[in-house]
């Protein structure tokens, strides 16, 4: 194969896959947003087909509206269940910088022949199943579970607590699923750090907590931004954790998303929820992505 | 802050954060051996729930699709999650290169439920029946930009000169690559063979979207009986998918050790 030859094929072959399996499909989805939901296989209309010709497509081009939008805009619902969504985002991907942080910067600082052995012990949960790890947290919290039993035991409180089927409850198990996800980006900024830079504060008298802020979390930013998009992001379309561990008032965007598809059958109003969410994570993503890219540039 | 002060916080961080992290994995593998079908009282040593589950044909047959799909949609990711970190880190300059980095990079953080969805809605459009390939070639479409992000923290410390002696001792550019290029990123494609593996182990969301009669998937059975109430046989059943990922991912780090150590 010719240089030019191996260029192609090794560019074509990914940019053709993303395009056709990643971004082709959201066009979809921006045009069955604006369909609407009916009776028929394939649930919704207007269908188009090679027979209807161009005047065919004209009309049923008129077909198209943003009746869905409007109805999502003036729904209390769906308006409720996208700021939630945020929220538990935002106090969850808050939560994991507290919890990640302190880990990811022992762990840069444990003996050279232990880190491999931390890194992997943050990995391996991570590569257990998702699914099984939130069912773990449902017999700990639910109201006769493990938790309850042993506070009840000690004598801490006297009553059960109501943790199970609660934004408490979503929130652990959002904390307790993307933790690695935090800490590993977090670690791989903090060890790569120059750690002379903290002798010289020292010899130059700064005390061991104002070097930390003034020195070790700077530096870090890049992990601190990596991590946190890596988090808020998914847990924003989150379906699995606030099904399994939130109640009937924890509203969360991507399950309404799934129960619009799943249980209501509307593929037309779940296809514009999904677009609503893209355009509020655009931002987050693009931030994210460019983060990215700069830092395998950056290890060149 | 005293070093000793700092030694004591750092062991304080790593204890808690990885008694969190271990200890409900921890207590579901030990309620799997429970006798008493109620999960959260102890009623003696049993292995009656694995047996149960080796007897329940939906379940098994589900686990056999799964690492199927694992299998089939881990290899299409690691071939194009490696072409594309090649692309990314050799060809600095191409037409639509910030697209196709953005194309790369965007399914890694982009929530399951929009992947799913607009999968499902292309497979419809083109009116593909869905089952084991629609499931595999949307799993591969969303691990694959983790393939790429490994494969490539591998390629920019690549020392390229190798390259280069091999070329200028008469290698063919596919020769350079068969035996210079590829033993060296050999870690990294394996890693990413493997996460892409168990990625599509795991998932429930976009298989649901994707898949059709006759292909559920386990994540799927396990969901559906999941919704119904915490039962001893899921604990078992979990339990060995955390032994069999365990058993890999130590074999594999083995192996890569092995094979950094004989170099």
């Amino acid at each position: 194969m010719s240089e030019r030859a191996t260029r192609r094929t090794i560019i074509l072959v990914p940019y053709l896959w993303l395009v056709l399996f990643f971004l082709v499909p959201f066009a979809i989805v921006a045009k069955m947003s604006l369909s609407q939901v009916a009776t028929a296989i394939p649930p919704y209309v207007p269908t188009f087909g090679l027979a209807d010709g161009p005047a065919g497509w004209l009309a049923k081009a008129r077909e198209l509206s943003l009746d869905n939008y409007a109805l999502i805009a003036g729904d209390r619902l769906y308006v409720d269940a996208f700021l939630s969504s945020l929220r538990i985002a935002a106090i969850g991907t808050a939560i994991l910088l507290v919890i990640g942080y302190p880990m990811a910067h022992a762990m840069a600082r444990a003996p050279e022949r232990w880190r491999p052995i931390l890194v992997m012990a943050v990995i391996l949960p991570f590569w257990t199943s998702f699914l099984i790890r939130v069912y773990a947290w449902i017999g700990i919290l639910k109201p006769e579970g493990l938790l309850n039993e042993l506070l009840l035991g000690i004598g801490i409180i006297g009553t059960p607590l109501q943790i199970a089927n609660s934004e408490t409850a979503v929130l652990i198990g959002v904390v307790y699923s993307y933790l690695p996800f935090m800490v590993l980006p977090l670690y791989a900024t903090l060890e790569r750090m120059d750690r002379t830079l903290l002798e010289a504060a020292n010899d130059l008298g700064c005390p061991p907590w104002k070097a930390f802020w003034r020195i070790t979390v700077p530096l870090s930013l890049p992990g601190i931004v990596a991590g946190s998009f890596l988090c808020f992001i998914p847990i924003t379309g989150e379906v699995v954790i606030p099904d399994l561990l939130g109640g009937s008032d924890t509203l969360m965007i991507g399950k309404t998303l799934w129960t619009e598809f799943f249980s209501n059958r509307d593929w037309p109003v779940a296809s514009a929820v999904a677009v609503l969410l893209l355009f509020i994570l655009v931002g987050p993503i693009m931030v994210y992505q460019r983060q990215q890219a700069r830092q395998m540039e950056a290890g060149r | 802050m005293t070093s000793q002060r700092s030694r004591f916080l750092d062991a304080t961080a790593l204890t808690l954060g990885f008694a969190f992290l271990y200890l409900p994995i921890v207590i579901l593998v030990i309620f799997s051996f429970n006798a008493s079908q109620l999960v959260t009282v102890w009623g003696g040593f049993s292995t009656r729930w694995y047996a149960a589950i080796w007897q329940n044909r939906q379940l098994m047959d589900a686990a056999w699709m799964t690492v199927q799909v694992a299998a089939a949609s881990a290899a299409f990711a690691t071939l194009v999650g490696t072409l594309a970190a090649l692309a990314l880190t050799r060809y600095v300059r191409f037409r639509g290169r910030t697209l196709f980095s953005g194309l790369v990079y965007a399914p890694i953080v982009m929530p399951e439920v929009i992947t799913g969805l607009s999968l499902l809605l292309l497979f419809v459009s083109l009116g593909i029946d869905r089952g084991f390939w629609t499931v595999t070639v949307a799993h591969a479409t969303f691990t694959c930009g983790f393939v790429a992000v490994v494969v490539q923290s591998r390629l920019v410390t690549f020392d390229r000169s190798l390259e280069e002696a091999a070329a200028d001792l008469g290698a063919a550019p596919a020769h350079v690559f068969t035996r210079v290029t590829l033993p060296i990123i050999a870690p990294a494609v394996v890693a990413g063979f493997l996460l892409a593996f168990t990625l599509s182990l795991d998932d429930l969301v976009i298989a649901s979207f994707t898949t059709g009669p006759g292909s559920t998937t386990l994540p799927m059975r396990i969901y559906s009986q999941v919704r119904l109430g915490v039962t001893p046989e899921i604990n078992a059943i979990s339990t060995l998918m955390i032994a069999t990922v365990t058993v890999l991912v130590i074999a594999a780090s083995l192996a890569t050790k092995r094979s950094a150590a004989a170099r």
